[in-house]
């Protein structure tokens, strides 16, 4: 269980702050939705966690199932226990949603992410920054005399480094996708 | 055309080729539909064009949108059945938004179809367009834009399914001016896919098995009962009446499920909650085995969750998973339709022979026979003003043998005394706005009550304040014959505001007071009703009796004590055993961290 043992006392982002939940530890879990494809789905979802006060801290969504007209939506949210637990109710009550999957509680599961970060910079900064990208097996897309687009696919923890490392040799921009995960093994 | 065919498999000499606005028709046939509660528009003109053309479905023109929705509510709730609704675009829609919350906040089955500007003109701000789908997804279980005729019929047979499985809830079907006029194949009843929304209804055997086993050891037990009984249908009220009479355990209620236990039973505790019941309360609180059947732990239920029933194992018996610990932890959850449960759970009672544990039994309804000797709902009557508790057991007393009663409510204060004083022997005859709290809602309930049920005894017990929010209804009781009473207790004042107010705000009564009030003498006759007026206790049973032997509908302006307070209250902020009493002091009853809670 990914437990960041955040400080005491529930999420004041939630309606939960009123409640007297089992365990009060802030935990990070990330859903699988599985809904219909269908006008008005993804906003749905968006509503409950919005309507309810739940947190969305990535939200990727597209569709992967063309024959049966499905799409998948990965999102992670933090929560304690028990909040965690009805959001995977209130999701699976949901007329248009088909499975919900908790990969964080189900077995082990990978989480990529993909960023593309822009850096300008000349002389020893731009040196360091292609240098910096090559031991983070980032590849360069775009490049002028003055800056680089690199793309970086990895966990959000490792993109969260390179951008770190990035911010005093030039970042301009950066655009990330959010996380899509899947389990591991069959 | 051809890939419609070859999806659905549908022979030509099975399915017809009909407008949009036949389809509608068709559907609501299909469906057993008796009644529409309706208003036109131009957005759903072709649909009252064909209503104009046949007989099957009756369309009661209701006085404003909301009213439909309202009495389509009392309609469902008084017949099991779902409620239909058909209203226009735009404001006829956005109109019909708190008639849906409130269904999806008491678990009524609803379809509201509403009209929409044709396809080609959504999204260019067209007269009488809104983003109904938008608007209402929040409100609804589910709904619908149908931008294809040939998907309208199917669309419609998805939605009764929808509102009617599992946890039951409004549907919204929003259908484009000319999907309505354009031709398309109609898909029948059975034929409609209705995809994979199978809510569970089953119970698992080993939980029940489990709560048998509790049961067997209670020694403090309490059955806390809500509106999933009634919507389960009237074979939960009586698997609940068997289960009481097999294991003797007290039953309290909430305002949804008054009539799944019988008030006259024996073991009927009456209502728990905020305004519940000394000794219902204090069972809850008492109990070392609480068995929730169809409720939800609601704060009007629980009171100050750290407190709440701080000494029992608990079971939850729901058909909403969501509904299972998401405001107290319970040990023993069970998913499912309540009556398919309960009759797994008497089964499984009758095989293992299970018996109580009577001594212990015993000794707990002497307990509760003490709290009930506090007999709560006493108050202090008047010779010369009539207390509107005494207005309610007079009404009791005057109707309780009427063999076909339903009451309806507006909320507030009235709504509260009439589920204390009161009594309901069955399910599906006390249609009130529980979750939602819309005051308004009870002149149109009692419209719907009176549609589906023409020669039952129709009441809505009503404030003056709530019952002017939908008085317009009036005109549909007139026009449609219905003779539903519409009991006033008319104190002039928003009577829970200002009882609130009085509690916890100073005694500075801002604006909870109806000043302006009509004579509602007049109004009544005005409407084409009968308008009752009556001031003395002395001459109250005579007037409540010219009420019920007039044959039409009543305006009966009840003159009541104007600062009466309701009793027994949970404060905010405070536990089922620090109640208030009617003879208590009320001063510093809720405190600051109280003070912050509704």
């Amino acid at each position: 269980m990914n437990s960041l043992n955040l400080e005491k006392g529930s999420s004041k982002k939630s309606a939960y702050n009123l409640r007297n939940t089992t365990g009060d530890t802030i935990e990070t879990h990330t859903l699988a939705v599985l809904v219909d494809n269908e006008a008005g789905v993804l906003a749905r979802v968006i509503g409950l966690f919005s309507g309810r006060g739940y947190n969305i801290e990535s939200l990727t969504v597209a569709e992967t199932n063309h024959a049966d007209n499905l799409s998948r939506i990965t999102i992670v949210t933090t929560g304690t226990p028990s909040v965690i637990v009805q959001i995977k109710a209130q999701l699976a009550r949901m007329v248009a949603v088909h499975d919900v999957h908790d990969l964080t509680v189900e077995g082990p599961s990978v989480e990529r992410e993909l960023a593309m970060i822009k850096v300008v910079s000349k002389g020893d900064n731009r040196v360091e920054a292609l240098r910096t990208s090559e031991i983070f097996r980032a590849s360069v897309v775009d490049t002028t005399l003055e800056s680089f687009v690199f793309e970086l696919t990895g966990t959000p923890e490792k993109i969260d480094a390179f951008v770190e490392l990035m911010t005093p040799l030039g970042l301009v921009d950066v655009a990330r996708t959010g996380v899509a995960a899947i389990a591991r093994g069959l | 055309m051809g890939f419609f065919y070859a999806q659905y498999g549908v022979s030509k000499t099975m399915s017809k080729t009909m407008t949009g606005a036949q389809m509608v028709i068709q559907a609501l046939k299909d469906q057993g539909v008796d009644t529409v509660f309706g208003y036109p528009g131009g957005a759903v003109l072709p649909i009252y064009d064909e209503i104009h053309q046949q007989s099957d479905i009756n369309h009661i023109l209701v006085r404003h949108e909301q009213g439909a929705t309202h009495a389509a509510e009392g309609y469902a709730r008084s017949t099991g059945k779902p409620g239909v609704v058909l209203v226009t675009s735009g404001p006829g829609a956005t109109n019909a938004v708190t008639g849906m919350t409130d269904a999806l906040m008491d678990s009524i089955p609803m379809i509201v179809l509403t009209g929409q500007v044709p396809t080609f003109m959504i999204g260019s701000d067209a007269f009488q367009e809104a983003d109904t789908v938008g608007i209402t997804r929040p409100c609804t279980k589910h709904n619908w834009l149908v931008r294809e005729t040939n998907k309208l019929s199917e669309t419609i047979h998805q939605a009764f399914h929808i509102a009617t499985s599992g946890r039951p809830g409004p549907v919204l079907v929003d259908i484009p001016k000319d999907v309505q006029f354009a031709t398309g194949i109609y898909t029948p009843k059975e034929k409609a896919r209705i995809k994979h929304y199978q809510p569970q209804v089953k119970g698992d055997l080993s939980a029940i098995t489990e709560l048998v086993e509790l049961m067997e050891k209670a020694e403090r037990p309490v059955f806390y009962t809500g509106g999933g009984v009634i919507n389960s249908g009237k074979k939960a009220s009586k698997l609940l009446r068997d289960l009481t009479k097999a294991t003797d355990f007290p039953v309290t209620s909430t305002l949804m499920g008054l009539g799944c236990y019988p008030a006259s039973g024996k073991n009927w505790l009456g209502m728990l909650g905020m305004h519940g019941t000394y000794e219902a309360n204090l069972a809850m609180h008492g109990c070392d085995l609480l068995i929730n059947i169809g409720a939800r732990f609601d704060d009007r239920i629980t009171g100050v969750l750290e407190k709440f029933s701080p000494n029992s194992k608990k079971a939850h018996i729901d058909i909403d998973a969501s509904s299972i610990n998401k405001v107290i932890h319970v040990d023993v959850p069970i998913l499912g339709d309540i009556a398919h449960v309960l009759e797994d759970l008497l089964k499984v009672w009758k095989s293992r022979g299970s018996k109580t544990n009577s001594a212990a039994i015993k000794k707990w309804w002497t307990q509760l026979d003490e709290w009930r000797a506090r007999k709560c709902l006493s108050y202090k009557n008047s010779d010369t003003i009539i207390k509107p508790q005494y207005a309610l057991e007079r009404l009791e007393a005057l109707t309780k043998d009427h063999p076909n009663r339903f009451i309806t409510t507006e909320v507030g204060q009235h709504q509260m005394w009439a589920a204390q004083y009161l009594g309901f022997e069955d399910p599906n005859r006390w249609m009130t706005s529980g979750g939602l709290g819309t005051m308004g809602y009870g002149v149109p309930a009692s419209v719907g009550v009176q549609v589906a049920h023409p020669d039952g005894l129709v009441i809505n017990v009503a404030g003056d304040a709530s019952w002017l929010m939908n008085m317009q209804e009036m005109g549909t009781c007139t026009q449609y014959n219905l003779p539903a009473k519409q009991f006033i207790l008319n104190n002039e004042r928003l009577g829970m505001v200002r009882q609130w107010q009085q509690l916890l705000h100073g005694e500075r009564y801002s604006c909870s007071w109806s000043d302006s009030l009509p004579d509602f003498v007049k109004l009544a006759e005005a409407f084409g009703a009968k308008g009752i007026q009556c001031s003395d206790p002395q001459d109250l049973d005579e007037a409540i009796m010219e009420m019920l032997n007039y044959n039409g509908p009543v305006i009966f302006d009840c003159l009541v004590e104007k600062h009466e307070n309701c009793f027994p209250m949970i404060p905010s902020g405070k536990a089922h055993n620090e109640m208030l009493m009617g003879d208590a002091s009320v001063e510093g009853a809720i405190d600051a961290e109280g003070a912050v809670m509704v």
